[in-house]
């Protein structure tokens, strides 16, 4: 990507407290160990890119972040809240992070706008006209605020992602969560999307991104977390990552992805 | 016509048929003629040999007396009433089982399509096999056993069961209640009833107002019932309970006074509700199921709680899938409905389409007047249901 943005990423930024901690997290669907022992310290504003070849479990560790799925054994921590089973505390930790996912999953009988505030309304029950118009800033921010009143029918899928990201803003997160949100676009689209998650990402927001797009993670990932087999292999910063990969199953990897 | 100008200008036949739009009228126009044509010279052919036989086409027996007793009438009705007055009797006695059945099925339904959808196994295989059972057997053998059930296993009049210290009995004949007789101070307990419904509706806007200038939610839905079940009772108290039931009473054989719901209408109602209920269960389960998991994940990633999900996410969609093949349910249970006179339910089949066809002999008018009424009640539940289901369509590109 450009070289102003690739230095922001290489400047040294004071980095917060611990927003996200994983420690010794282990979880099974019935006898498939499909996450082994994760261990991930994310501090406030950092931006961490997560790769690894498909069915390495990348999607359910992010997953496991805000309950969607549940993990069996080991400690997740989420700005000081611990997921257990107690419902007001993962509506709690839901709350507060965001989530994007591959495939959009906008709310079809809603308007782009209702979409974005549906859960302002609802969840931090803000005034309609205050989420409406908090809604329209995000709305502007991906640029397309002249699709308020459409329907996510209407729009394309790289529109469509935009929406998803601004109605996620809209719950003012604290963290959030990208699962291949590019992989579902034409080729064409990717890159209006990428640059609103690089706009993000330089305005501080911590973020944890699945991605294979390495252009992203070369401008602004702190840490390229590279996974494998349920485990993570690997961990550095995007340089070091690409330069120089440690492990035999990253360097396979690496070529794979850049041999495209 | 020249050569030169019938390469100009396209012919008649070809601008008619080659056009998409013209193309799709003339089908339209010629279809439509066909089948006047060949409606009409059926309806002429019979007419002209029901003239032969000497009894011409006419609906002038619907004057004539019925001269049969209708156990089940909502309005005025007695053996010396005529025959439109039995027909009357029949399309109401029609329209209130399916009404009756329409509500209770889609209640029946919905619930038992959510249960079939219940991570507890015993709940869920309970619905699954009333499911099966029930929407494999046809409906007439659900009336006649039903029927067959509060006739033979209620009950004979004498040793009704009595409900309440005298208020009210069930017997094979019935279930017999008090019926009301409202006082002229009634009246305050109705204006209770609308004034309790415009301040529903009044609260409701405030509590709209309020959300969009403060954001906080008042609890409309519980303050609108405790106002519309509350405000009437305190005024039915203040005014002196201004009700005098009439209540049953056994008088020779049976019980008189009071209002009464037949076995007839008791089983026929139920079955068909029961058997319906089937068939919309499976709709709401489909319906539901087909509602990408997707959306729950992400309005469940936004911090709404389940049961907020299912209010504004997942029922709104699914209801999309399941307004249409409800309203077929719907259409087959009005339609069903005249089953009835397999067990003596005075229906529209039963009284014009049945008694007074064969009383009367009138067969080709009874039949058209029973199909045209079906005919009309089936197409205002289509169109209402289609209506419905263009508001909530969704708008694609
Ligand atoms: N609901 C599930 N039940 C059983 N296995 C699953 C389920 N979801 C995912 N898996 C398996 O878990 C592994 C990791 O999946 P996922 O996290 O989606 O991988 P990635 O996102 O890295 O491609 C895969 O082998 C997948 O088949
Ligand atoms: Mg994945």
């Amino acid at each position: 990507m450009n070289e102003s943005a690739n230095t922001v990423s290489s400047t040294e930024r004071a980095l917060g407290e611990s927003t996200i901690e994983l420690r010794q997290m282990h979880k099974w669907y019935g006898e498939f160990h499909v996450l082994r022992d994760i261990n991930l310290d994310v501090k406030s504003g950092e931006r961490i890119v997560v790769c690894g070849p498909s069915g390495s479990g990348k999607s359910t560790m992010i997953r496991c972040i805000n309950r969607l799925e549940e993990h069996q054994q080991g400690d997740i921590i989420v700005n000081g809240t611990e997921l257990t089973n107690d419902l007001k505390n993962i509506e709690a930790v839901r709350r507060e992070v965001g989530m994007v996912f591959q495939h959009f999953n906008l709310f079809p009988h809603l308007t782009v706008l209702e979409n974005c505030t549906l859960a302002p309304i609802w969840v931090r029950k803000q005034p309609k006209a205050e989420a409406e118009a908090i809604a329209m800033k995000y709305l502007e921010r991906v640029k397309i605020p002249e699709q308020a009143g459409k329907y996510p029918g209407q729009l394309s899928g790289g529109q469509q992602q935009r929406v998803a990201i601004a109605r996620s803003l809209c719950m003012s997160p604290k963290v959030m969560l990208f699962d291949e949100p590019t992989s579902a676009l034409d080729p064409e689209m990717i890159k209006e999307v990428l640059d609103v998650m690089i706009e993000l990402a330089q305005e501080g927001m911590t973020m944890i991104c699945v991605t294979h797009e390495m252009g992203f993670a070369k401008t602004v990932a702190d840490r390229v977390i590279f996974m494998d087999e349920g485990q993570i292999i690997e961990e550095n910063v995007p340089e070091e990552f690409f330069n120089n990969p440690q492990s035999e199953r990253t360097q396979l990897f690496l070529s794979q992805i850049l041999a495209h | 016509m020249s050569a030169t100008a019938s390469t100009a200008q396209p012919s008649l036949f070809a601008k008619l048929w080659y056009d998409k739009n013209n193309r799709s009228i003339v089908v339209q126009i010629l279809a439509t003629i066909v089948l006047i044509w060949f409606f009409g010279s059926m309806v002429l052919n019979a007419v002209i040999n029901l003239e032969a036989q000497g009894r011409g086409f006419s609906f002038a027996f619907l004057e004539q007396p019925a001269s049969y007793d209708i156990n089940q009438h909502l309005i005025p009705y007695s053996s010396r009433s005529s025959h439109l007055q039995a027909m009357w009797v029949g399309i109401i006695n029609t329209l209130l089982v399916a009404v009756a059945g329409i509500i209770l099925s889609t209640i029946l339904g919905f619930t038992l399509g959510v249960l079939r959808l219940s991570k507890n196994w015993l709940v869920n295989k309970l619905a699954y096999v009333y499911i099966e059972y029930v929407r494999n057997v046809p409906v007439l053998l659900h009336i006649l056993l039903i029927h067959g059930i509060i006739v033979h296993s209620l009950p004979r009049t004498k040793e009704a069961w009595n409900l309440l210290s005298d208020t009210a009995f069930i017997s094979n004949r019935g279930l017999f209640m008090p019926s009301p007789e409202f006082l002229p101070m009634f009246k305050f307990v109705l204006a209770a009833f609308i004034g309790a419904i415009v301040f529903a509706w009044l609260f409701r806007r405030f509590a709209r107002s309020l959300q969009a200038r403060t954001g906080t939610q008042l609890p409309v839905f519980w303050v609108s019932v405790l106002a519309i079940i509350g405000l009437p009772v305190i005024a039915f108290i203040a005014t002196g309970h201004p009700i005098n039931w009439e209540y049953p009473t056994l008088k020779g054989f049976n019980f008189q006074g009071g209002a009464v719901i037949r076995p007839e209408f008791l089983a026929l109602w139920l079955a068909l509700s029961l058997y319906t209920a089937a068939f919309i269960a499976e709709n709401v389960r489909a319906g539901i199921l087909a509602i990408d998991h997707g959306q729950t994940e992400a309005s469940m990633a936004l911090g709404l709680p389940r049961n907020r999900t299912l209010n504004l996410v997942v029922i709104p969609q699914a209801l999309r899938v399941i307004v249409p093949p409800l309203s077929s349910q719907y259409l087959n249970l009005a339609k069903n409905s005249s089953l009835a006179i397999a067990i003596g339910y005075m229906d529209v089949t039963a009284t014009i389409g049945g008694i007074s066809l064969n009383q009367t002999g009138r067969a080709m008018e009874c039949m058209i007047l029973v199909m045209a009424i079906y005919l009309i009640i089936s197409l205002t539940i289509s169109g209402i249901m289609n209506y419905y289901n263009k508001r909530i369509a969704l708008v694609e590109r």
